[in-house]
This record gives structure tokens, sequence and C-alpha cells, in this order.
């Protein structure tokens, strides 16, 4: 270590630089996440529930046409298990970005704010790394539900993987720039409420938009514009190979703002300062 | 191609001389939370090859210095320069020079210590084989070698501050920062922790901010900044520090510079 002798520095940072800080985060959030097997447990257990428990329930109550991209009739089960897959993924956005304004005070976000790459490519590795996390949860998922006759073509396990990644990273921007922005929604409980379920109620997760039409045209202008109904669509197309295109869109447009906001939000220089220095330091 | 060129070669700042450039200079620094100013138009340096403590009571500002000095909080008025590259306009270059230990434990507990250095390499876009090198090389030099599978949370309190320093050197930093390193340790543990980052100012000429309360840390030929309420009350070497309050000793002096009662024991 002593052979350094020149205070010089590169300028700017090389593309394997950056590959290498994005696959360290990556592997360590991994890591981190085969740690804590209560999370992965919890993950599945909460739409596994859903599932075997409520679709078991209201499939008789609720038939539902042939709309696209099914080409025959289907049980409840099959409709909703895009919808549980998105559910996943949404618990794991906002719980994996709670954790990075919590883990701000914990201390562990210093360690990654004190890299000498830039600070939006840094979050937007750990986006990206709890991404990663919520496709593990979700594939589990799959494979349970395939047990229970939830057999998408073979192909849709690789083509809903690019739909992942994108809702992934649209929900997890999301959840870092309400923890972020809004001090009251500081636990997970408030999280919850005002975030979480009418997200998840008001979508097509659970019902196709055409019955929410019936019983209320007001509230399918609200599915119709919540982004977590077009995630919902964008996987259900892409689990059988097919693209929803306003989907596509929608999560594509809504990822992008998400992410800038979220970046510029988390920036303790720009309002987050205001809160006073984190941690109860002096 | 006769020899591998080095990967920094292609893209270098042009050289200042390094005599004239300060490891670490705050240049009229104040910083405010909302209505409360936590620092006041602070400005010391930090020599390259120089043990500089920071000396101050709780809530004095040191943390937020810290904070100021890592781009954690933006800067709000003055400056701040590592190596003479301004952590506000070019932050990479800042950055790459500088190696923190914060006063909270940043480890991953869960991790082994291996892992928890090569995610501080990967942070700084060292590759995976190069991290693997130097993270064995280190764990060595504070004596971990034969716990390097283990999970960090099995380590002591002391044995943790060790790889927590290790780890900031891991990107071989010009600077180093400490906020109160050895809080919470026992004897031992801090004798040791003291030692080891001693040698590396006088070894290996890093330049070291150490910030404290505990006046026993400090050593006649350190540089001093005395930090009270946010504002800088005296710098310079420790000698001259206290012979300018009238005092014969750090303790003595520290109480007359901020008039706080200094409780028996050496700590503030």
């Amino acid at each position: 270590m002593s052979s350094i002798t020149t205070r010089d520095v590169p300028r700017g940072f090389t593309a394997a630089e950056y590959m290498t800080c994005l696959t360290g985060i990556v592997w360590r959030e991994g890591l981190r996440f085969l740690h804590q097997r209560e999370r992965f447990v919890s993950a599945l257990v909460r739409p596994l529930v859903w599932l075997f428990i409520f679709a078991a329930g209201f499939r008789q109550v609720l038939g539902i046409s042939i709309i696209p991209p099914y080409e025959t009739y289907i049980l409840y089960e099959v409709f909703i298990a895009p919808g549980l897959m998105a559910m996943i993924q949404l618990f794991n956005g906002m719980q994996s970005s709670l954790s990075m304004v919590y883990d701000r005070e914990m201390g562990n976000m210093r360690t990654l704010l004190v890299s000498p790459l830039p600070r939006g490519f840094l979050l937007f590795c750990k986006l990206l790394a709890g991404t990663a996390v919520s496709l593990l949860q979700v594939y589990a998922f799959l494979i349970i539900a395939w047990f229970w006759d939830i057999t998408p073509p073979p192909i849709g396990y690789l083509t809903v993987l690019p739909a992942l990644i994108l809702s992934g990273l649209m929900l997890g921007s999301l959840g870092m720039l309400i923890s972020s922005g809004i001090k009251q929604l500081e636990n997970f409980a408030g999280v919850m409420n005002f975030v979480i379920f009418p997200m998840f109620f008001a979508s097509s997760a659970l019902y196709p938009l055409w019955r929410v039409q019936e019983g209320s045209p007001y509230l399918y202008y609200v599915c119709q514009a919540n982004p977590f109904t077009h995630a919902v669509e964008l996987i259900r197309f892409a689990l059988y190979g097919q693209i929803n295109w306003i989907s596509l869109a929608v999560v594509g447009a809504c990822t992008i703002v998400f992410m800038i906001g979220a970046i510029f939000a988390y920036d303790p220089s720009r309002g987050l300062a205001r809160r006073g220095p984190a941690g109860g330091e002096g | 191609m006769t020899s591998p060129a080095p990967i920094a070669e292609p893209h270098k700042t042009p050289r200042p001389d390094p005599a004239a450039v300060p490891a670490l200079s705050i240049d009229s620094v104040s910083h405010a939370y909302g209505p409360r100013r936590a620092l006041t138009d602070v400005s010391f340096n930090v020599q390259p090859a120089s043990f500089t403590a920071l000396l101050g009571l709780n809530g004095a500002g040191k943390s937020t210095l810290f904070s100021l000095i890592t781009r954690l909080f933006g800067i709000q008025t003055g400056r701040v320069g590592i190596f003479g590259h301004d952590v506000s306009k070019s932050p990479g270059e800042a950055l790459r020079l500088l190696g923190v230990v914060f006063q909270p434990r940043t480890l991953d507990l869960d991790l082994s210590l291996t892992q928890n250095l090569l995610y501080h390499a990967a942070l700084h876009g060292i590759s995976r084989r190069e991290a693997a090198t130097r993270s064995a090389e280190l764990l060595g030099r504070i004596g971990l070698e034969d716990r390097a599978g283990s999970k960090v949370r099995d380590l002591s309190g002391g044995q943790m501050r060790r790889l927590e320093i290790a780890r900031a050197l891991l990107h071989r930093p010009r600077l180093l920062l400490l906020d109160e390193p050895t809080v919470g340790l026992d004897v031992k543990a801090r004798a040791d922790i003291i030692s080891h980052v001693r040698q590396l100012v006088t070894e290996q000429g890093i330049g070291v901010l150490w910030a404290t309360h505990l006046f026993d840390e400090i050593m006649p030929s350190d540089d001093l900044v005395v930090l009270h309420q946010g504002k800088v009350l005296a710098r310079g070497p420790m000698n001259r520090v206290i012979t300018e309050a009238g005092a014969l000793d750090v303790n003595t002096a520290f109480m007359r510079l901020t008039g706080a009662q200094v409780m028996p024991g050496g700590g503030a």
C-alpha cells in the first residue's frame, strides 16, 4: 500500500468500474436476502394465502369471460396470478425503499453514498438490486402456482422477465419517492394503509376492469389512472408472450418519472437536510 | 506494448504541488438545519502525513462536518477540498482519495468479513480479483485473517472497528476520517486502534482527521482543532493551542476555551 506516491486521481469512471459497482450492490442485496429467510417466507405466504384461500372462495362468485390475453375460459386463480405477482413486487418495492431511508439512519446508506461514483447511479443500482430480489420471490411464487394449475406457456416464464424488471423498478422508485418525500409515511403500517391497499384494490389485480366499469364508472377511471393496473396488465400479457403496448408505455413513463423524482428527493442536500441530521448525530 | 500501462494513465488531472496542497481543506464552511445553525464559518486544514484531532463535545458539529466532507449533505456555504478537489464540484475525484470510519457501525453483521470488504471494493469499482487480494492483505494486517469467513456479528467491538478501518483503507485513500472511533471500546482495544492509525500516518503518509471528545487520545505532536457550538475556537499544533489558552494541559485549555465543565477522567 505504501507504494502509492502520486496524488493524481483518474477523472471520471470507466465502464468496467460502473459494472463492478452495479454487480457488487446486487450481489450484496442477494446475500442479505438469503440471510433473511423470514422475509422470503412472508413474501411468499402473502400471495399464496390470496391464491389458495381468497381465489378458491371467490371463483364461484366471479365469472370471468374470455378477455385478452386469455384465449379460453379461465379459472379465477389463473386470472389473479399476475396481480399477485405484481403484489409481491409492490410489497418488496415499498419494503426495500423504506429500508433505504431506515438504512440511512442505521448508517448502511452512508457506506453506499461515500462511494465516489455518481449518487444517481448508486441509487439506481440499489433499486435494481431490490428488483432482483423481487424476481426471486416472483419466480418462487410461479413455481408453487404451477402445482396449483396456473400453467402459462413455457415461453411465458421468459417473456415475463423484462416486464417484471420494469414493473419492479417502477414500484421500487415509487417507494423511494414516497419514503423520501412524505415524512408521515415513515413506518410500514402507514404505507400499507395509504399506498399499498389503495393501489392494489383500485387496480385490475383482483377483477377485470370491465366488471369494475359495470359497478362504478368512477372507480373504473381511478383504476385506469393507477400505474399499478398497468404493471399488472403488462405482467399479465407478458406471461402469455404478448405485449400490452399501452401498459408498457405507462409503466415505462412512470418508471422514468418516479426514478428521477426519487433520486432528486433522496439527495440530502435538496430537502432532506431540512429534517436535521439523521440518526441523532450532533 | 512492452508493459501494461497503469489504468489511471489516460486521464489524469494536472498534478498539484504535493507540498502545497493540504489533504483536507475546510474553508469558511457554515451549515444550518432550518433556523438552527450547526456550523459557523469553520476553517482548518489537515496536512498529508499528519494526525489532526478534532476536539469537541457531543453536539459541537463534528458529525455534521463529517456529513459535509463525505457529501452526504450538500454544502450550503464555504468550500471543502480533498487534495485540491472540490467535494461539491468533483465529488468523484475527491471521494476516491477519502476513507471514512463513521461513528455508528456500518458493517453488514450477517455477512462475512471478506464479503463486507468485497462489497466496499465494488462500490469503488475495484475488480473482484484485485479486491480479493487487497482484502486478504488487509485482514492479515489487522490480525483477523483466520476469521475471514466468519460473520461480522461474531466479532468483538474492537475487532469490528479494526475491520472498519481496514475497509476504509481498501481503496488506498490518502485521507482518513474517523468519527469517535473508540467510543464503547475497552482500554486495550482503544490503544490498539490508536496505535494502528498513528502507524498509518508515519508509515504511509496518510492524513488523518480524528474526531474525539477524549483528551487522552491526543499527543503533543498532533494538530488540534477545537470545535465548540459549531465554531472553531482554536487550531494549530497542540502545544501552541495550550500555550495560547494560558493552560498547562489540553484538559484545562479546552475548559478555558469553551467554558465547559470538564469531568474527571480525561473525558468531556
